[in-house]
């Protein structure tokens, strides 16, 4: 089995932060649920627990990093995208300042319902200036997004998960920015995909495979900017078309970045977007939704089927066997 | 344009001591722009003007102005890319840590401020000739690019949670210098306002002093018509911060302001003013002052005519 990791910000970030004294901690009330408990614990005269008042914490954030110290902001990815879009655009987004937004749970990740599902946040974020928008997808990115985003001169949203998740990349293989994972190499299908979305596609590419269907299969962790070659050249060489699979609505995030990258390049194959098709959501299991809102493993078998005009057979026993084996080594192995 | 210190940019070098007359002279400055650009904002000129000159003169412990006294054409927006940008901070001096900072919130105050620097001799005169000028820094309502602005806060209510984070960041380094922040009493409307007060006692932040320019005014007219702030001084204490109310035109009120500090409680200044004050020509709009916009050549000469008797009045 793939290896399971159990909250891995919750002692990474404290470790990171420890030779970092210019990293301070505003959040908003959510201290234990954004994996805060250590670093509280570590560093309390560095850790500001603003209460239920996200405008003013956004404020407060932009005000410290006028004054040179780095704000790391803790919360959910509705209340910084949806609460508080104003005090970031004109606070932190308009004079570029150091403040990074962490924002949990994203999409359907959490059964929170309508109210805690970031399902815009993506679209909001990657239309501001200045801004810099990234997305984890397992233990390692998780861990290495903080260099990505303490390296960047500006301000950064990105997606984290918490809780328990895979390692689908090598911890030695950190999420770099601006870059593509390549998960898996053919010349038929494009598939593109980001955050929780791409564990749940590996459980379809090798049944895919199987039946003969050349998938290049990108992980994509930086959503602004977004110009890496890699992208645009997976794209043009995909001879059936492009899926792209993405844990937020369709309209606005990956979907659309890939698609502005193929009509600004006159890529003209047929894409199909995967993601939330102009709906909410509402509190349920990740699993279950990924299967109602067509995000799951069977649906990309069905995005494919769909350019080829044919049916493949895939059953969802197989499907779920995929579950149980060693989804790394399935990409390793394929990956050259 | 020429951007050297030629003669006429020079900055006024003989500031008055009497900060009554720097407001005299903030009011009749802003009001001749006013004419010239066939409106603006006129009525907070003539709220702000003493408190303006006092914390130029007297309150602020702040550097000489870093700023040319021609400022530069407009460069852009902050970002990563545009390294030459210049801040309007500079024209409140250098950022050390002893000295204090100003932060403007209701940037609709921007033709006040500018007028204040010239006349507090930290922007040339002539400046004003680039007033709302395509490619200048002037603008209506300023950004962080404009003379005396640090930041960008024209959506109300944004600017006291900035300068709380700033003097946060200025006690976690142990800077002695101050914050002093301007807002309006409309920003009582904010609930980002509310946030902020509840957050600066909670953290005991004490090195910044709010100043409220309580003009009771707003675009739809009377402030307590449109959504009542009153009681004000009850309200803001009941945040926990300290509360005092003075007569925002007494400059020895305005110049006591430091006297009331406490430790390890905010400090807010309610500084009640009058919208129309020194600018009785304008007085017949009241309160529909916010936005001073002539309805006739008539009216435009009307308010020529009050200049001029302002300027005579001065000379005797």
């Amino acid at each position: 089995m793939i290896e399971a990791v159990s909250r891995p910000h919750h002692t990474n970030f404290p470790d990171w932060a420890a030779e970092k004294p210019e990293v301070v901690v505003l959040t908003g009330d959510l201290t234990r649920p954004c994996e805060l408990g250590l670093f509280r614990d570590r560093f309390p005269e560095r850790t500001f627990s603003m209460g239920m008042a996200e405008q003013n914490m956004i404020g407060f954030a932009g005000g410290m990093a006028r004054e040179g110290l780095a704000p790391y902001v803790h919360t959910f990815g509705v209340f910084i995208a949806r609460r508080t879009l104003d005090q970031i655009e004109m606070s932190v987004a308009y004079p570029n300042l150091p403040v990074k937004m962490l924002g949990f749970l994203p999409g359907i990740s959490t059964p929170g319902g309508a109210t805690h599902q970031a399902i815009d946040d993506m679209a909001i974020m990657r239309t501001l200036p200045n801004m810099t928008v990234l997305e984890t997808g397992d233990a390692t990115e998780v861990e290495s997004m903080l260099d990505v985003a303490h390296a960047v001169n500006g301000p950064v949203y990105v997606r984290v998960l918490r809780g328990t998740m895979r390692r689908l990349f090598p911890k030695d293989e950190p999420m770099k920015l601006n870059q593509a994972r390549v998960l898996g190499r053919g010349g038929d299908v494009a598939l593109i995909t980001s955050g929780i979305c791409t564990e749940e596609a590996l459980l379809a590419t090798q049944a895919l495979a199987e039946r003969g269907v050349g998938i290049q299969h990108l992980h994509i962790s930086t959503l602004k900017p977004f110009d890496d070659p890699a992208v645009l050249e997976t794209v043009l060489a995909a001879r059936r078309g492009v899926v792209t699979m993405e844990n937020h609505l369709t309209t606005g995030g990956l979907g659309s970045a890939v698609a502005e990258m193929m009509t600004t390049n006159g890529a003209g194959g047929r894409q199909i977007r995967l993601g939330l098709q102009d709906t909410y959501a509402h509190g349920a299991t990740q699993a279950y939704l990924m299967r109602l809102h067509g995000m799951d493993a069977r649906a990309l078998v069905g995005a494919v089927e769909d350019l080829y005009s044919d049916r493949f057979g895939v059953d969802d026993e197989e499907l779920a066997e995929a579950r149980l084996i060693d989804a790394h080594e399935t990409f390793k192995s394929e990956a050259l | 344009m020429d951007r050297s210190p030629a003669a006429g940019t020079a900055v006024i070098d003989e500031v008055p001591d009497d900060a009554r007359e720097i407001a005299r002279r903030i009011r009749l400055r802003a009001l001749r722009q006013v004419i010239e650009n066939k409106g603006g904002y006129l009525s907070q000129a003539c709220s702000s003007a003493e408190a303006l000159a006092v914390l130029y003169t007297n309150l602020m412990n702040i550097g000489a102005s870093e700023g040319p006294a021609m400022p530069a054409p407009y460069q852009g927006v902050p970002g990563p890319d545009n390294p030459d940008y210049l801040s309007g901070g500079m024209y409140n001096g250098p950022k050390r840590p002893e000295l204090d900072r100003f932060i403007l919130s209701p940037t609709h105050y921007s033709l006040a401020l500018y007028v204040t620097l010239v006349e507090v001799g930290r922007l040339a005169p002539a400046t004003l000739d680039e007033f709302e000028m395509d490619g200048g820094t002037l603008e209506m309502i300023g950004a962080e690019h404009s003379p005396g602005l640090e930041i960008t806060s024209g959506s109300f209510g944004q600017a006291i949670s900035q300068a709380a984070g700033m003097a946060l960041a200025r006690r976690l380094k142990g800077d002695a210098g101050h914050v002093w922040l301007y807002i309006s009493d409309g920003e009582m409307q904010e609930g980002q306002t509310w946030e902020a007060l509840a957050s600066m006692a909670h953290h005991r932040i004490d090195n910044l002093t709010v100043l409220i320019d309580a003009n009771g005014q707003q675009v739809d007219g009377r402030l307590e018509a449109v959504t009542a702030a009153e009681p004000m001084r009850e309200r803001i204490e009941a945040f926990g911060a300290k509360c005092v109310e003075i007569d925002g035109h007494d400059v020895e009120a305005l110049l006591a302001i430091p006297a009331e500090r406490e430790t390890g409680r905010p400090l807010v200044v309610i500084c009640r003013t009058d919208p129309a004050r020194g600018m009785e020509v304008m007085r017949d709009r009241y309160p529909e002052t916010h936005y001073v916009i002539f309805r006739s050549e008539e009216e435009r000469e009307r308010y020529r005519d009050y200049a001029s008797a302002l300027e005579k009045e001065s000379d005797t």
